[in-house]
């Protein structure tokens, strides 16, 4: 019991660290936040030009969730150079604190900042466009977002490590990870639009799961117990192979930054 | 020429195999405590430990060894001095104890803890202050001690009681707890570095270099916030610098290391005594500075480091 308090503690140690870097930094959040903003209304007017009210919907959920995972996955992904930037990789790793901790502690901030951007975006699109939301079925949206985001954490913990092993171009690796994900995983269109090759790939990506189970729940109020076999099952499956095997390979890429002296240098 | 000394409460490895099983103690406030071990039982014991490098790009791979078969014992309570010019081991000796290393080849233990085996116990034992300060910059002192704080499982109303005392012992205000570290001088935020160790009572604690930089009045303020740790508090510190003054003055003793390997140990009037002449091969008495001439070949004026291999250049 001392144990588990003494890690939840921990944890607690890179919630509030990371909400005071927001806060400090909060000139760039804004930025962020407005851009992120200008970026789904950009996308989703597109489909008031087109004058076709199911595309924007279409859109407006792929902005907004997009702009979710996203967040949840920069956040993971970039702690180790977020850290090596900062010069405090060093402290981190040196810290009594079981790499468990480190990483729940980090995902936890995650999920909470994600959920807060992304309830900004959905508000002013959803005023913008005077978005109809009564058909919406919100457990569906909620039940697979909160699924799903297990599986990209598993995933960001796994590109977490990049920046371990490659000191400066895994930041580079993890940009293009991101940028593959955005593209196979049916972000602003149907992945059945994909060549035959890039669909295979897209159903690897928990992000395709996720962002069509949205929308079939918000845009055509399908209830979660209808596509639990299609999107929930995939989901969980993913859930239960990435998070053990991203703390695997974020184990061993540490023993081999320890080995090669890689946690010293800094960005 | 080697000095052989005689190690204070030098254990057996038997002695250390009985501490291995114990956790450290931990106190209400969250800090460890390092009285639960008996005092036969060194607070650092190194042996044989080797570290080895692999530096340049592909072409000219080359293997470097930081750490060369080194062997030392520091008995607790003691300030042993590492000395070495830039590139002579010291850091990755440092690093290699902090866990931030793996070791190759040797053994070390912290009051009885194997490094390897019981990382996590060893972890609690010990902080590190590093020649820059690690810092949040865009945070206060006040939150990254927090964050170190809960790192180390120290109580939170204890430790903001506590960060308060201590930045003020060291000379900061506690009306600029609150304000960026960004906005504090090298010294002063080297200052905050030395009491965010403090504050997790480390038994052993590690002070890589930390007046490097500095300028003379928080040198000596360092050098006396060092001395009273020492006096007042159970704790071990091994302290490297290049500074001969200051390991001169802060040291019970002091370990030469000259291309990872540690040439000569002892207190440094051991030391000057086993250098028979003075500056120069004059007659006056040896200085540190002798010392390490004698010992190196060459002046600590004279550093070079060289960096692991990097696989981005690849």
């Amino acid at each position: 019991m001392a144990l588990m308090t003494r890690e939840l503690r921990a944890s607690y140690a890179f919630v509030e660290r990371n909400f005071n870097l927001s806060k400090r930094y909060w000139g760039w959040e804004v930025a962020f936040l407005v851009y992120s903003v200008a970026g789904a209304l950009a996308v989703v007017l597109i489909g008031r030009d087109q004058d076709n009210a199911r595309l924007i919907l279409t859109l407006l959920v792929g902005a907004t969730f997009w702009n979710y995972l996203s967040v949840v996955f920069s956040i993971i992904a970039e702690q180790i150079s977020w850290e090596r930037w900062e010069g405090t990789l060093e402290y981190t790793m040196m810290a009594p604190v079981r790499r468990v901790s480190q990483l729940f502690g980090s995902t936890v901030f995650a999920i909470l900042w994600g959920l807060l951007h992304t309830t900004v975006v959905l508000t002013v699109l959803i005023f913008f466009f005077g978005i109809d939301l009564s058909r919406a079925d919100f457990l569906t949206a909620g039940v697979l977002m909160l699924i799903g985001s297990l599986s990209i954490i598993g995933i960001g913990m796994m590109a977490a490590t990049l920046p371990l092993i490659w000191v400066e171009r895994g930041d580079q690796m993890v940009f293009v990870l991101q940028s593959l994900l955005l593209l196979f995983s049916g972000v602003y269109y149907s992945v059945s639009v994909l060549p035959e090759a890039m669909q295979v790939v897209s159903a690897f990506s928990p992000a395709t799961y996720i962002l069509d189970g949205v929308r079939l729940g918000l845009i055509d109020g399908v209830p979660i117990g209808q596509i639990a076999l299609s999107h929930v099952v995939p989901l969980i499956v993913m859930a239960i192979v990435f998070i053990p095997l991203g703390a695997w390979v974020f184990g061993r890429a540490e023993a081999y930054a320890k080995r090669t002296g890689k946690l010293k240098r800094v960005g | 020429m080697t000095v052989t000394l005689e190690r204070q409460g030098k254990s057996t490895a038997e002695d250390i195999a009985g501490g291995q099983a114990t956790e450290p103690t931990v106190a209400p406030d969250g800090h460890a405590s390092g009285a639960a071990y008996p005092s036969t039982v060194p607070a650092l014991h190194i042996e044989h430990l080797t570290k080895r490098f692999v530096v340049g790009g592909r072409r000219k791979r080359k293997t470097v060894v930081a750490v060369n078969d080194v062997s030392l014992s520091i008995p607790r309570g003691e300030i042993y001095g590492v000395l070495g010019a830039n590139g002579s081991g010291k850091s990755t000796l440092i690093r290699l104890v902090s866990t931030l290393l793996s070791v190759d080849e040797g053994k070390v233990e912290v009051f009885g803890h194997d490094i390897v085996r019981e990382e996590m116990a060893v972890k609690r034992l010990i902080n590190r202050v590093s020649v820059d300060a690690a810092f949040f910059k865009k945070l206060s002192p006040a939150e990254n001690l927090m964050y170190a704080a809960r790192l180390y499982g120290v109580d939170a109303r204890f430790a903001r009681t506590e960060m308060v005392r201590i930045l003020g012992r060291l000379g900061i205000s506690a009306s600029r707890i609150n304000r960026p570290l960004e906005q504090m001088s090298r010294g002063m935020q080297q200052k905050v570095s030395i009491a965010r160790a403090f504050l997790t009572s480390p038994v052993l604690l590690l002070l890589d270099e930390p007046t490097t930089g500095l300028d003379p009045r928080s040198k000596l303020e360092v050098q006396a916030f060092v001395e009273e740790i020492r006096d007042q508090h159970d704790a071990t510190i091994v302290l490297t610098t290049h500074d001969l003054e200051e390991a001169e003055r802060l040291c019970s003793r002091i370990g030469l290391l000259n291309d990872g390997r540690l040439v000569a140990e002892g207190t440094g009037a051991e030391l000057k005594a086993g250098v028979p002449n003075g500056r120069d091969g004059g007659d006056g008495p040896s200085t540190m500075h002798d010392v390490f001439m004698a010992y190196t070949g060459r002046s600590l004026d004279d550093d070079h480091e060289e960096k692991p291999a990097d696989d981005d250049n690849e």
